[in-house]
């Protein structure tokens, strides 16, 4: 293949490839960095060392204009948000990426956080829009090891939309304020033509104080952690799929959208060892699992038959073709234990009744680093990687 | 869960593993395709090969839809959609397929209207709420799908619903099974007949494989328990000297097929002389097209179609793959130009293809402890 067929071909991407597979073949010398193979390796070595070049390069935007998959929470948004956002805005407080950053304000450790919320359907079994814009932020805040104090509260209202639904939506915010023990203390309103929104769209920023001593971050996973789930996963995404009523299947399942702040407060004060916490929103537990490998560079084995998952989430997500591994919860928090505390940590959650259903789904390993193995029910062994796409927009 | 767990035991399937294990002939090498992207899906949804001894290499096949769907076919899907007035709608496994131009999904940012559906009746449904609107319906897949297409056409004109029409993209098994199978270089030893696509064609079309070419098929089920109970089958008849078609999946594929849908597909469309393969080129008459009773539903008729070409990259080696020539590191382009973000070929395409799942997972395969070897 030679360069000038390469530049003759049609397509963008495919010349760009193919350079870059001549760049290859010319013998470019590796990114900085990467290990060089060693003499009289195999060829087969090679290549998987090549792809583990490719995967530690710098992520870069291909597209030339957003697509929904870079909403989706797989590879393209974390390809988006390094490559876009951490890029432009690159600090230490930011560079984490945790759920919430941690600022010092006059001594004491502030949490500070932000989420979007464009739900369709605004209203669905179990809530609605604006249960998830507090529940979600609270969350955010909780999982950093804060206290969740205040929210602030911006609308962005579709020209039409009915004041009714308006007032459901608030007052559902403001029940779930109550609920999490916080209160919604700023604000914004904009409307905008009718076509240019889907209703109601919101955003919450909420600050929390972080009181618990220790450090939380995936990065501080490490091998003989032990991984658990507060309860069952995939809930609010399946419900969302189902509420959209395009799919003709009916399910008695409800989103768990709720807040987090009670039960993770109980699992801090009573557990030593959390290392790390998130909540498994959008990209599921999958998501979340791989966020840790890759952020603390280590292997992570989880067993299938541990993970629970209701009959009526796992039985739509076969019908759909769906893993429950990548649907969104609203109200479930991965933990990342130091493995002696392991049954601690899940007696902990369990004791709370947001946890009930919780349990211990696998362990950090040591190799192989950046990869998540799952053991399948059926006995067999397959990885858990970040999805390319997905094909279920908008589910909080 | 009933009616599932059944087919994923764990403890019959170690056993089945034993008895596989058993019937592999000290030194041979077994090549078996299993031809349907469903079953791959299968095997890498619950790590199957775990249980298969290290003599047995599963060969992924040219059956996922989606992937063997060409670049250029692709083009002309995007020209369609970029007409005045028109809706594309498509199932959402094509919207990541790329053209020379980005996929459906990337059009679909540039403000063209691409729409997901889960079925072509949901096709009918937006025609009907948008009648100022051209509605288009992407059809892809082989036998298994084709039927709900005929369906919905023959729905439509009952309706006389004049703003409708389909992108006739079907595509039928046998010939592209036999064009691996008359490739001089195959390397195979016997077919995991695809389930689906035979609950539609039933198992008789396979006899020829058999027959002429001497290779052993077991048309398979879904779950994990039916595609490791039809290697069994495949192992019997190898260490047996059989070649015969049999059906493991009999408790829902009928010999002789789906008549029904078999009339549907015949009463609204026909075979194209020939049609392009994304890795392996023009097959001849290997796909259907609309017929003339029903022009007036048919894209391809109805607007004047650009009739892309664009070849292969000569780099790619998609065909050698999936004939089982090649490993996918093998390939020219294989991990550099070919990625699973930037697929070039079809095997590259689809989380399922053989190249992305070596490209995902080769590092671990290599290093597994194969359970079968273990016990």
């Amino acid at each position: 293949m030679t360069g000038s067929q390469a530049a003759s071909h049609p397509s963008g991407w495919v010349a760009e490839a193919l350079r870059a597979h001549d760049e290859q073949a010319a013998g470019r010398p590796a990114r900085q960095g990467s290990p060089q193979p060693a003499p009289g390796t195999v060829r087969e070595e090679l290549v998987l060392d090549r792809i583990d070049r490719a995967r530690r390069a710098r992520p870069r935007v291909k597209e030339e204009r957003i697509t929904m998959s870079h909403g989706a929470g797989g590879k393209a948004t974390q390809t988006l948000i390094e490559a876009i956002f951490l890029d432009t805005f690159r600090n230490p407080l930011l560079e984490p990426l945790e759920d919430a950053a941690q600022v010092h304000v006059n001594g004491a450790r502030v949490a500070l956080t932000t989420d979007s919320y464009v739900v369709s359907p605004l209203f669905f079994p179990g809530g609605d829009i604006g249960d998830l814009a507090v529940n979600g932020t609270v969350n955010d805040l909780a999982v950093s090891g804060a206290v969740p104090l205040y929210l602030s509260a911006g609308f962005i209202l579709e020209e039409g939309f009915p004041v009714e639904s308006l007032q459901r939506i608030t007052a559902s915010m403001q029940a779930a304020a109550e609920r999490a023990g916080v209160q919604v203390v700023t604000g914004d309103t904009k409307v905008v033509e009718k076509g240019k929104a889907d209703g109601c769209y919101i955003n919450t920023a909420g600050v929390g104080l972080i009181e618990y001593a220790g450090t939380l971050g995936v990065a501080h996973a490490r091998p003989g952690d032990a991984i658990l789930v507060s309860g069952p996963i995939g809930d609010h995404g399946v419900t969302i799929m189902l509420a959209r009523g395009e799919l003709d299947i009916e399910a008695d399942v409800v989103s768990d959208t709720a807040p987090v702040n009670g039960l993770v407060r109980d699992l801090l004060a009573q557990v030593a060892g959390v290392r790390a916490m998130r909540d498994a929103t959008r990209g599921g537990v999958a998501t979340i699992l791989n966020e840790i490998a890759a952020a603390a560079g280590v292997g992570i084995a989880v067993s299938e038959d541990q993970i629970p998952v209701r009959p009526e989430v796992r039985g739509a997500s076969e019908l759909l073709g769906i893993d429950p591994m990548y649907v969104a919860c609203e109200g479930r928090v991965v933990v990342v234990v130091d493995g002696t505390e392991a049954d601690r940590a899940l007696a902990a959650l369990r004791a709370h009744p947001q946890g009930e259903q919780a349990a211990i789904i696998g362990q950090v390993t040591a190799d192989p680093p950046g990869i998540v193995q799952l053991k399948t029910a059926f006995g067999g062994t397959r990885i858990v990687d970040l999805l390319v796409g997905d094909p279920l927009p908008r589910i909080c | 869960m009933r009616f599932v767990d059944e087919f994923r035991d764990s403890d019959k399937a170690h056993a089945l593993a034993a008895k596989i294990a058993e019937l592999c002939e000290p030194g041979r090498q077994y090549k078996l395709m299993e031809v349907c992207g469903g079953h791959t899906h299968t095997i890498y949804k619950h790590g199957l090969e775990d249980y298969l001894p290290e003599q047995i290499t599963l060969v992924h096949g040219p059956g996922c839809p989606v992937c063997v769907i060409p670049m250029g076919r692709m083009d002309d899907a995007m020209a369609l959609a970029a007409q005045p007035d028109v809706i594309m709608t498509s199932f959402g496994d094509m919207m990541r397929v790329p053209g020379s131009n980005g996929s459906f999904f990337d059009a679909k940012a540039r403000g063209t209207d691409i729409r997901m559906v889960y079925s072509p009746l949901d096709s009918l449904k937006i025609a009907r709420k948008n009648p100022d609107k051209r509605v288009i319906f992407m059809a892809i897949g082989f036998e298994t799908t084709a039927p709900s297409t005929a369906m919905t056409i023959l729905r439509a004109a009952a309706e006389n619903l004049a703003n409708f029409s389909v992108f006739c993209n079907h595509v039928t098994i046998i010939p592209a099974i036999k064009a691996i199978l008359d490739s001089p270089d195959l390397r195979l030893d016997g077919f995991i007949g695809p389930g689906h696509v035979s609950t539609v064609i039933g198992c008789r079309p396979y006899e020829f494989i058999a027959r002429d070419y001497g290779k052993p098929v077991v048309v398979a089920g879904f779950e994990p328990l039916d595609i490791l109970q039809s290697i069994y089958m495949l192992m019997q008849q190898l260490a047996q000297g059989r070649s015969e078609v049999e059906n493991q999946y009999a408790r829902v594929v009928p010999w002789d097929g789906n008549l029904v849908a078999l009339k549907a597909i015949g009463e609204t469309m026909e075979l194209r002389p020939y049609f392009e393969w994304r890795g392996l080129g023009f097959i001849s008459h290997s796909a259907l097209s609309i017929r003339e009773q029903y022009a007036q539903f048919d894209a391809e008729r109805l607007f004047s179609v650009p009739g892309v070409r664009v070849a292969d990259p000569k780099a790619c080696q998609c065909g050698e793959v999936l004939k089982g020539v090649l490993k996918p590191w093998e390939c020219k382009v294989f991990g550099t130009a070919c990625t699973p973000e930037t697929p070039i070929g079809t095997c590259m395409v689809s989380p399922e293809g053989a190249c992305a799942a070596y490209y995902n997972y080769g590092r671990l395969t290599r290093t597994r402890v194969k359970e079968a070897s273990r016990s």
